[in-house]
């Protein structure tokens, strides 16, 4: 579906197109944040992490200038329609990548606090997933900017793989505490980083979820989820 | 009844006060209504909305036959009230519009004292045999509209010495008195400021389930505010009727979205 700018108000236009530039910036940062705390954390590179810990600020400003921008448009603008259910949804993606920003800061916060990971098999497994979440987060927030509904669609079918990933990296890191009680704390630091990212990923299909409904006005079904983390915090944090 | 979901397409309204079938407005070669039917909810308060000639007030003014003080206006296909053709040749005219009553964009009062204003319906219908009772329906009236208490103590002043958005309470006050089934409202607010739009609304809401209310409105926010049905003219037909709540948030048509989001031009 072609976004079409054509409102008989100009400023209007000018105001929306303002917001999906600002929300734009915005997942790319958190998107941005998640690669290098990854890459922070792989090489032990403490700069990076700390790059992204301070560049997680400008992801903050930015959802407090959405949110402005938003509640001014809907005061001045009183929006109808499509474009009132853009603002509404504009207003919950920003607060869902200011979450999906806090994760990627928190991810670099640990690099500083593991020495011996690069030992640990579960490395590998857990670059590999924080790539398959990026795209998750790219593709969301490409289908926000390109209003499709069906991109919005694939991204919650694919969160199924991260979920999968993510019990598959907890049994690993599980095991390998089991037969290398040294580094249980590094272990479990990762552990860390593996539920943030399976919460990233729920996150990029959160949004997913709004662009389904400002695109077609209807909430999307109940999609086929993927296996539930066997952590047992499903429950709690699911939705 | 089918239950009450959140699509358009359930529009089951089970006790229409009025109903409308395949009507066509003429004024003269020019057709200003095409094959509009539409079904008024008795308890509801209905909105029409549409940019300027559309066809929603000539739509509304063939709802009482406002239409036949026009000349070159004609009204084919059907339009019945409780069941009973409202065009039929049996039909009289007058006892029709005290049954369909109408407030006008602009307050109309008569040059009359507020008191004679709202009796005079009801003293020409017959309804007040005598003195006492029409003491009663004009109060019942004014209070209804919301404006006893500030014209109680002057009954006898000139209607049009009030203000504007008094003058339009009171000729609500008016359509009111002769114990209407369906009031119609052509633009009611247009001509007032907010405050006294906010009032008007207000009554609205209060009158609704008294009253099958029908609203012709350019202003979209008045007609969220106020109605529960919405309906769209764009060129002389009906493009969309549903429930308010999805013609403002998910309206199924193009040229709906585009009127009310302003993209219209």
């Amino acid at each position: 579906m072609a976004v079409v700018n054509d409102h008989t108000v100009k400023a209007f236009d000018e105001d929306l197109n303002r917001l999906r530039g600002l929300i734009s910036e915005m997942g790319g940062r958190a998107e941005q944040a998640l690669l290098q705390a990854m890459t922070a954390l792989n090489k032990g590179d403490l700069d990076l992490a700390a790059q992204v810990v301070e560049g997680d600020r400008k992801i903050d400003a930015l959802e407090a200038e959405v949110e402005q921008l938003a509640v001014q448009t809907i005061a001045l603008r009183a929006p109808m329609a499509d474009d009132l259910r853009e603002m509404i949804a504009a207003l919950k993606i920003v607060s869902v990548v200011e979450r999906i920003g806090d994760y990627g800061k928190n991810i670099a916060k640990r690099v500083a606090l593991m020495d011996q990971t690069r030992s640990i098999e579960a490395i590998p497994l857990l670059m590999s997933m924080s790539s398959i979440v990026a795209e998750l987060i790219h593709d969301a927030l490409d289908s926000f900017a390109a209003r499709d509904a069906e991109l919005a669609v694939r991204v919650t079918v694919r969160d199924k793989n991260v979920d999968d990933f993510y019990n598959s990296i907890f049994r690993t890191l599980v095991t390998f505490m089991m037969e290398n009680p040294k580094h249980i704390s590094e272990s479990a630091h990762l552990l860390f980083v593996a539920k943030n990212l399976e919460r990233m990923g729920d996150h990029a299909t959160n949004i997913a979820e709004m662009v389904y409904y400002v695109v077609t006005g209807e909430r999307m079904e109940e999609r086929e989820r993927g296996e539930q983390p066997e952590d047992g915090a499903a429950e709690q944090e699911q939705g | 009844m089918t239950p009450l979901t959140t699509t358009n397409d359930d529009l089951t309204i089970t006790d229409p006060k009025m109903k409308a079938h395949g009507v066509d407005v003429f004024y003269g070669e020019k057709q200003a209504i095409k094959d509009v039917s539409i079904d008024v909810g008795t308890d509801l308060v209905t909105a029409f909305i549409g940019p300027s000639g559309c066809g929603k007030s000539t739509f509304l003014r063939s709802l009482n036959r406002m239409n036949d003080t026009v000349a070159s206006a004609r009204v084919t296909g059907r339009i019945e009230l409780d069941g009973e053709d409202i065009y039929a040749p049996s039909m009289d005219v007058v006892q029709l519009r005290a049954r369909v009553g109408m407030v006008f964009q602009k307050p109309n009062p008569f040059p009359k004292s507020i008191y004679d204003n709202v009796g005079y319906g009801p003293r020409i219908h017959g309804l007040a045999p005598a003195k006492a009772d029409l003491d009663v329906i004009v109060e019942r009236a004014l209070v209804r509209a919301g404006l006893w208490d500030e014209v109680k103590d002057r009954l006898g002043e000139s209607g049009t010495a009030l203000s504007g958005g008094q003058q339009q309470r009171l000729c609500i006050a008016r359509a009111i008195a002769v114990d209407p089934e369906v009031i119609l409202m052509d633009e009611p607010c247009s001509a007032l400021d907010p405050i006294a739009t906010a009032k008007i609304e207000e009554l609205i809401h209060e009158l609704r389930g008294k009253y099958a209310i029908v609203i012709v409105t350019h202003n979209m926010q008045q007609a969220a505010r106020v109605s529960q049905r919405t309906a769209f003219f764009h060129l002389g037909t009906l493009v969309e009727y549903g429930k308010t709540t999805d013609i403002f948030t998910n309206p199924r048509q193009e040229r709906t979205k585009d009127y009310i989001t302003g993209r219209y031009g």
